[in-house]
């Protein structure tokens, strides 16, 4: 890692980054409204992982970080899959 | 001594990560509840979430968005020698985090009004999914709830110390870390707000 | 310690402060880590007596000195302080902080004042714990797994107790993050993945585990006090609440948790081991490869704790053919030891029994956890004393005698004095076979059918029952010989210093005892960890 790569990020990048979000926020509350059955629910998150993408990338400067921290990251979220995804080999199943 | 030891930042971000990685999966063993939960009780689920008011739910996803925001421009500002502009953004950071809590009040009492709290009698005597939701819908936003309030101070305290001139554009690990912070507690309303109050 | 006795100036007097505050609130890991190591070994001793009775109870059917209440507080209390209070916290919080930053050439951890932070929420949550014995209605009686629906149901005092240990797992979770930046940023020049000492490596999966896992068993344990003190019903089973989903969050922590306990006792048996084979380490990419894997493995089984909780039995399959899984690193790892010493220079000295020990005391904990690990087979012992037998094997037999082997070998260096050699053998020698009557008698009877956790048996099982009982006080003898001889020897013993065992981690090239900061200036390491060729001893 190196000390030095401390982006700054425009005022101008995160305000468009803000606008997205609030217009995916619009998006998810009018998905909701559709007759969608089950998808409904994968739509919802897609949308929350995409806003939350986002958030990581620009926000907490994801984006600009060393590779590590995006492994790290993606360790961590797939241990939780893991955990909610091998729960439902019993809850399933039952 | 600790004091002599040269200041790392990256370390600093890289210990800061993989505390938000545990906070993440903290809310995960709740996430994984409500999922096992959503499978088996769909219908009560789906009226427990129509019960929620979106408007509310709504209105405090803009505010967090927009103190994530404010949080994202309070770092940039001291990145570029503005301690005065960051100190008020963190302010309005600060600001936006009383108004959720207060949302939040207002909506968990209008709740508390209509009988809805955990172990409530209509709760006890009404279908057994909706008591499960509820119940995961408090512990989920009280627990999200209770971040906010730890953020919000950690904010100030971070906002104390850009005022005193410890945080500047070389030394920001204090706030850049206290911003990372807030915006985990935003990442995971992302979630929450459709799970709880847009599903079914 | 008598400072003015000691060889040279070093981090017991260089800093000039020697009272109590200059440890309690100091940063040096080292002090850190002898805080962490005297306050677990409190705790081990407190829950070993608590064993004993328990022991002593079983020693005969019927009422022998406590009434089943009785009982039933002290199981849970023995195992709650020995699983949350010694051997989680051990082997991180005593020996990590003690060698990791010197054995990676660093001056300190990465956030020394969060280490000290890190110590003492584990005593607070250690004080809450012990508060909750003595107050409200009585300490908990529900196993150490607070187990809903009865520990959401029983009048003692649960609630205290598990704040307690959901403040403990913040200390865990605070002890790994900091390790974990630890040995990815402070390593010295030269010290790259594949020199790291392999007890780095062990320290390096288990702060994973820690980080991964310890958070749901603080949301499972905030579960339970919100369930207790709100009646929020998600594992009450009458409200829609499914009490197997206590179960599963659980395990997930607490089945990771136990290669907290085990993963860092590989690593040091990994580091005994060649040093006293004056050889190095057989396969050692595979040995740093398989902490890893096991961590990860380890991640994945925890439903083979509820084979007959009512799970699926699709769950039942997965889970029961994951646990075989883990078993191949385990494996790696004991071929490995076992490698190193083939052809080995042996020299049986008191850290090397301990090591051996591990090895045979660990294959069996591990080959009757396959026993366990199969659905079939762990329905006939499942909640026996076989179960008891087993998980004291692999904890006890394994992280245990790994730790005692650990004071024998690492502790000389920081007190500049040793213990004498030919106590400590027969010490060792007292409590390996104290050690199999205790607990191979458990693994029999529960074979043969006794249940765990009950204060009474039938008249058939009582002659096994009397004989762990034995077993246990040759034990316990054995751990008081241990104790007096390593103690005695650490304050009044003969001098050591320099490097007598021939280790070539860097542990042993720096100062006995080591000054604050540990290295005269900052090293640069040109070999690896077990390139014995470089120390120039023979």
């Amino acid at each position: 890692m190196n000390d030095t790569n401390h982006h700054i990020i425009s005022y101008t990048k995160l305000t468009s980054v803000w606008l997205t979000l609030l217009a995916l926020t619009g998006l998810t509350i009018w998905v909701s409204g559709l007759d969608l059955g089950v998808n409904r629910v994968w739509g919802a998150l897609a949308i929350a992982s995409l806003k939350s993408g986002l958030v990581i990338a620009f926000f907490m400067h994801m984006k600009y970080e060393d590779k590590l921290l995006r492994w790290l990251l993606f360790v961590a979220l797939l241990t939780l899959a893991i955990f909610i995804g091998f729960t439902f080999f019993d809850v399933l199943y039952r | 001594m600790s004091e002599q030891l040269h200041r790392d930042k990256s370390g600093a971000t890289l210990g800061m990560w993989l505390f938000l990685l545990t906070e993440l999966i903290l809310f995960g063993g709740l996430f994984l509840l409500y999922a096992v939960y959503l499978a088996r009780y769909p219908h009560e689920f789906a009226s427990g979430g129509k019960e929620l008011n979106v408007v509310f739910g709504a209105v405090n996803t803009v505010v967090l968005l927009t103190s994530s925001l404010l949080a994202a421009m309070a770092v940039t500002a001291v990145q570029r020698g503005a301690p005065r502009t960051s100190i008020r953004l963190l302010l309005g950071t600060i600001g936006c985090a009383l108004i959720f809590l207060g949302i939040k009040y207002v909506e968990w009492n209008e709740k508390f009004g209509h009988d809805i709290y955990p172990s409530s009698q209509r709760l006890i005597k009404g279908p057994q999914g909706e008591s499960v939701f509820f119940s995961l819908y408090f512990l989920t936003t009280g627990l999200h709830g209770l971040h906010v309030l730890i953020g919000a101070t950690l904010l100030g305290f971070v906002a104390v110390r850009v005022q005193q001139g410890r945080v500047d554009s070389n030394n920001n690990s204090w706030l850049e870390n206290g911003a990372l912070y807030w915006h985990l507690v935003d990442l995971i309303w992302i979630f929450i707000f459709p799970l709880y109050y847009l599903i079914l | 310690m008598n400072p003015q006795k000691l060889p040279q100036s070093s981090f017991w007097n260089d800093t000039g402060k020697t009272g109590i505050t200059s440890w309690i609130f100091s940063t040096d890991h080292k002090r850190i880590g002898l805080l962490y190591f005297y306050s677990v070994l409190g705790f081990f001793l407190i829950a070993v007596c608590l064993g004993l009775l328990l022991r002593i109870e079983l020693m005969a059917p019927g009422r022998t000195i406590m009434g089943p209440q009785t009982y039933n507080a002290l199981f849970t209390v023995h195992g709650v302080i020995m699983v949350f209070l010694f051997i989680i916290p051990g082997f991180p919080g005593a020996f990590g902080n003690l060698i990791m930053p010197i054995q990676i050439g660093a001056r300190d951890v990465a956030f020394p004042r969060l280490n000290l932070f890190s110590w003492w929420l584990y005593m607070l949550g250690a004080v809450i714990i012990i508060t909750a014995l003595f107050t409200g209605s009585g300490p908990p009686d529900t196993g150490w797994t607070f187990y809903v629906p009865f520990s959401t149901r029983t009048g003692t005092n649960v609630s205290l107790a598990v704040f307690g240990v959901f403040i403990i797992g913040f200390s865990s979770i605070l002890t790994g993050l900091n390790f974990v930046t630890t040995i990815h940023r402070l390593r010295a020049e030269g010290m790259t993945w594949t020199r790291l000492p392999l007890f780095v490596w062990s320290l390096y999966a288990t702060a994973w585990v820690q980080i991964l896992a310890t958070p749901i068993l603080g949301i499972t344990l905030a579960l339970v006090i919100a369930e207790r003190m709100l009646g929020t019903g998600l594992f009450d089973a009458a409200r829609g609440g499914d009490p197997i989903m206590y179960q599963h969050l659980f395990w997930i922590y607490s089945h990771p948790a136990v290669y907290i306990m085990i993963l860092p006792a590989m690593g040091v048996i990994s580091e005994i081991i060649p040093v006293f084979s004056r050889k190095p380490v057989f396969g050692y990419k595979m040995i740093a490869f398989s902490s890893v894997a096991i961590a990860a493995a380890g991640s994945l089984v925890w439903g083979h704790h509820m084979f007959t909780s009512g799970m699926s039995d699709t769950a039942v399959l997965v889970f029961s053919f994951l646990t075989f899984v883990v078993a191949i690193p385990s494996a790696i790892k004991v071929f490995n030891w076992v490698s190193t010493l083939y052809k080995g220079s042996i020299s049986l000295e008191a850290p090397m029994l301990f090591a051996l020990s591990f090895l045979l005391l660990f294959s069996i904990g591990g080959l009757t956890g396959l026993i366990l690990g199969a659905a079939a087979t762990d329905i006939h012992v499942h909640d026996t004393q076989f179960v008891v037998g087993h998980f004291h094997y692999v904890i006890f037999g394994g992280s245990g005698f790994a730790f005692f082997g650990a004071m024998h070998y690492w502790l000389p260096k920081f007190y500049g004095r040793r213990y004498k050699e030919k106590p400590a053998l027969i010490a060792w020698s007292m409590m390996f076979v104290g050690f199999n009557i205790t607990y191979f008698c458990m693994m029999v009877l529960g074979m043969k059918g006794m249940p765990r956790r009950y204060y009474d048996y039938l008249p058939e099982f009582a002659p096994l029952n009397l004989a762990s009982t034995l077993g246990s006080w040759l034990l316990a003898l054995g751990l008081i010989l241990l104790l007096v001889n390593l103690f005695r020897g650490l304050l009044r013993g003969e001098p050591f210093s320099g490097n007598p065992w021939g280790g070539a981690t860097l542990e042993w090239s720096v100062a006995t005892p080591p000054p604050t900061e540990n290295f005269e200036e900052e090293p640069v390491v040109t070999h690896g960890p077990y390139d014995f060729k470089s120390t120039g001893i023979p």
